[in-house]
Order: C-alpha cells, then sequence, then structure tokens
C-alpha cells in the first residue's frame, strides 16, 4: 500500500513546478525516437509471426466442415485487433522499452545524475518523466496499429503460402461482421498500457538505491510490476467497455 | 555565509548525524572532513536538502533554507553549484552541453552569450578544446573538471564539493584543490568541501570541521590540526606516514 501510495506522489510530481514546453518538446521528441522508432522491428517481427501462427492455429482448430474458412481469418483478426496487438504486445513492449527506462532512470539515480538536477532546481521527475510518459502514450497507440496490421499481413501471408485459406476467403473473414469499436477498444487499451508500462517502470527507476545490482533489480521489478499492471487494467476495461449491460 | 543548527539524521536504528552545527563562511573554502563512514557525505546533503535532516535548520545568508516553501528552496538552489563525488555529468550529452545545461535551464540569455561563458569556463578549468567530447571520453581528473565548470558557470553564491578528489593521482588533486580555491577567491563564494583526503586539508584547510562517527568533534584551521589534543582528529590526521614525518620535525 505504502509503494502505491509513493507512486501517487509521483505522479503527482510530474506536474509540479513544469518545465517549459520548448524544453519538454525536445526532449519528448527524442523520446519518441527512442521508444517508437527503435521498437518498431521487434514489433514488426513478433506481430508477424503471431498473426502467422494464430492462423495456421485456427486453421487446425475448425476441421468441421461446415464452418466456412473465411471465419478463421475472422477469429484472427478478433484476437489481433482485441487482444494480441494491443496487450500481448504490451508486454513485449513492458520487457523492451519499460525495462530500459528503469534501467536508465536507476543508472541517473546511482550516479547522482537526478541529484545534480535537484540541486539545480529542477524538478528532475518532472523533467526526467513526464517527456518518457507522453512519448510513450504517443507512440504505444502507433506501435498497436503497425502490430496489428502486421499480424493479419502475416496471417494472410501464412494462409496464401500453406494454401490454408485462400486470399479471397481471408480478406473476406477480416470484413465479415467487422465491429469499429473494437479498434477504438484497442486503442484505449494502448493508451492505458502505454502510460502504465512508461510510469510504472520511470517510478522503479527513480527509485533505484544502491548499485548497479540494484539498477538490474529495479529493471526487472518494472518489467514485473509493468505486467501484473497491464493484466488488470485489461480486464478492468474489458469489464467497463465490452460487457453487455 | 551558510549557518547549520543541530542538524541531526538516522538511516533506520542508525544515528548518522548527531545534532550537528557550525558556520561556513564566504571567499575562502570551508573543509569536511573525517574518515569514510563518518556521516560527511550525508552532512552536505542534509544541507542542500538532498537528503532530509531528522531535526535542525540551515540557513543561507540568514534565508531558512529548512522551513522555506517549495518555490524559495528553488529560488535558494538556483544560487548553488555542486560538483559531486563521480561528476555527476550527464552521459547522453557532451561536455559543452553539460556545462551548458545550467545556462539553458536556468539563465535567461542570448545564444552566443551562453556559448562564450561556457568557454570561459572550460578555459578557466583547463578544458579548452574538450567541448564535443562525451563524458565517456574523459579521464578521472577532467571528469571532476567539468564538473566543477559545470558547477560555476552559473555564478554561483554557494559552491559544493563532494570529495573532489577522491581516485585522483596526486598531482591532479593538487590541481583541483587549487582550483576550488582560486574559483571560491574569485568569485567570492561560501564554498563547502568534504574530503578524507589530508594533503587537500593542509592545502586548502583555512576553515575545517572535524567530524567523528557522526559528532563534529572539533574545528579550527590546518595551522592547528596537527596540535589540536583531540585523540580522533590525531588518529586520523597522523594515519599517513607524511604527516607522521612532519610531526617528527615538528617536534
Amino acid at each position: 500500500m505504502k509503494e502505491i501510495g509513493k507512486y501517487f506522489i509521483f505522479i503527482g510530481y510530474l506536474f509540479t513546478n513544469r518545465e517549459s514546453f520548448k524544453t519538454h518538446y525536445k526532449l519528448i521528441i527524442d523520446e519518441c525516437v527512442l521508444i517508437g522508432v527503435n521498437s518498431i522491428f521487434l514489433f514488426v517481427l513478433v506481430s508477424s509471426f503471431i498473426g502467422a501462427v494464430s492462423t495456421v492455429q485456427t486453421a487446425f482448430n475448425l476441421v468441421a466442415p461446415y464452418i466456412p474458412k473465411y471465419v478463421i481469418s475472422q477469429v484472427v483478426r478478433e484476437m489481433t485487433v482485441l487482444e494480441l496487438a494491443p496487450t500481448v504486445m504490451a508486454i513485449v513492449y513492458a520487457g523492451k522499452v519499460g525495462s530500459s527506462m528503469s534501467g536508465n532512470l536507476g543508472t541517473m539515480r546511482i550516479t547522482e545524475q537526478i541529484d545534480a538536477l535537484e540541486v539545480m532546481g529542477i524538478n528532475s521527475i518532472n523533467y526526467l518523466v513526464l517527456p518518457k510518459i507522453v512519448a510513450s502514450v504517443l507512440m504505444y497507440p502507433l506501435l498497436v496499429i503497425v502490430s496489428g496490421v502486421c499480424a493479419l499481413m502475416g496471417g494472410y501471408l501464412v494462409g496464401l503460402i500453406t494454401g490454408i485459406l485462400a486470399p479471397t476467403e481471408y480478406i473476406y473473414g477480416i470484413r465479415y461482421l467487422f465491429n469499429e469499436f473494437t479498434i477504438t477498444f484497442a486503442l484505449i487499451k494502448a493508451i492505458t498500457f502505454g502510460f502504465l508500462v512508461a510510469s510504472i517502470s520511470s517510478f522503479k527507476g527513480y527509485y533505484t538505491q544502491g548499485g548497479a545490482l540494484e539498477v538490474g533489480i529495479s529493471s526487472t521489478k518494472a518489467v514485473t510490476t509493468s505486467v501484473i499492471a497491464i493484466l488488470l487494467a485489461d480486464y478492468l476495461l474489458a469489464q467497463l467497455l465490452l460487457s453487455p449491460a | 555565509m551558510i549557518e547549520i543548527q543541530n542538524i541531526s539524521k538516522s538511516f533506520g536504528e542508525k544515528k548518522i548525524l548527531k545534532d550537528i552545527s557550525g558556520k561556513f563562511d564566504k571567499g575562502c573554502p570551508n573543509l569536511i572532513i573525517g574518515a569514510s563512514g563518518t556521516g560527511k557525505s550525508v552532512l552536505l546533503k542534509c544541507i542542500v536538502e538532498l537528503v532530509k535532516p531528522d531535526e535542525g535548520y540551515v540557513f543561507f545568508d540568514n534565508r531558512n533554507f529548512t522551513e522555506s516553501n517549495r518555490k524559495d528552496k528553488i529560488e535558494i538552489r538556483r544560487e548553488i553549484g555542486m560538483l559531486f563525488q563521480g561528476g555527476a555529468l550527464f552521459d547522453s550529452k557532451t561536455v559543452e552541453e553539460n556545462v551548458r545545461f545550467p545556462l539553458d535551464m536556468l539563465a535567461k540569455m542570448p545564444k552566443d552569450e551562453k556559448t562564450d561563458r561556457v568557454n570561459l569556463v572550460l578555459n578557466r578549468v583547463g578544458l579548452k578544446n574538450a567541448n564535443k567530447k562525451m563524458p565517456s571520453e574523459l579521464s578521472g581528473g577532467m571528469r571532476k573538471r567539468v564538473g566543477i565548470a559545470r558547477a560555476i558557470v552559473n555564478n554561483p553564491k554557494y559552491l559544493f564539493c563532494d570529495e573532489p578528489n577522491s581516485g585522483l593521482d596526486p598531482q591532479t588533486s593538487i590541481l583541483i584543490d587549487e582550483l576550488i580555491q582560486v574559483l571560491t577567491s574569485d568569485y567570492d563564494t561560501t564554498t563547502i568541501v568534504v574530503t578524507h583526503d589530508m594533503n587537500s586539508v593542509m592545502g586548502i584547510g583555512d576553515n575545517i570541521m572535524f567530524l567523528y562517527q557522526g559528532e563534529k568533534l572539533w574545528e579550527g584551521g590546518k595551522d592547528d590540526i596537527t596540535h589540536s589534543g583531540v585523540k580522533e582528529l590525531d588518529d586520523f590526521v597522523f594515519a599517513n606516514k607524511v604527516m607522521i614525518a612532519m610531526r617528527g620535525k615538528s617536534r
């Protein structure tokens, strides 16, 4: 409980004694490059394979002849948009970006760089953490969109190559009974997870105490806590936004 | 001038600082000395409130820092320059960007003026052509000098140095000490230096505070330190062979 209280105080400090917009603007752009551009390759790779594997496994399970083949891509679409792209990729995101944020801030803490900022009268939480959170909230939804497209493309390609289902059937299934709200829901989840991963990882890194060993421990804790928060938030959002009345 | 009154600090059950009071004058370096683990760095961090003291007050030129509100504290902190033990340089910035950082964040002056100021202080600390180097390319002594340059670039009224010559060779240590002394007198700053290096003590120690197990046991100048009559201080001062030899000669 003490840790949760400390986390909310930490979040409160993000908005006190703020630096100028000009200062933050540059830092946010830098963080967007670090978070977004540097993660694209991993996201494309993982998503494409997940999409491909989902297609093969769904086809393997749908053996009844009375089930039309386009149902395979319909299932892949629903899985991708609702869960794989926003949630599963958030776990990958926590592992890559969250651990890096925590390690970065932890190293700054143990080498007294954060103390140096504080002594200058700069709110180090606002200066260092706010740009990371803003960049994460901006970039993660974009990564989710890339991830969703790549997963569906992966499924398409594997269907084409293996002959599980024809491209026309795949496209038909993707479009069949499509509910646009699932995209909105996926983006709401993406914004939430982007915030959670960045804020929790920064929190863990910022309060690192000790040496190099503790920086590693903080990074591990950042990933673990972020994943737990993602799963809890995933359930809560599903209950709130998808629950039938 | 900086004044501290009855500063105490504990970490858990362990009392690190016990009721420490004292005054630090401006224009000459004030040294806080003592063996490792006696609370020197904690005292320094309590003064600038990087560590919040459990009890006691700190006054910067009669302004009560401890009881100031957040806004006033920030104002006072903007008059402080601090050199950290490892330099605390920002890894992702070049030497020039590191030194320029306080100006970018705190000072309102034209870009060219900032560049001139950065070059001036880098020149002052003997790092004329190091502007574009990254901290990872610097030696320990150079990192300390960049740290000093960053600390003084904004013309601070108060300068704090935490173990400025730890990990440095004797020659570089002397250079750093002399630099701190010259800058203190030239800029008329109130300077506090935490050290356990006897060379520094004998070189720039006009005002010395000796800490032993979290308590202030002695205060004085370098001329009195060898005959203080305080056993713990004698043990600290004469722990090194050069000082023992000096004592032999003076007798």
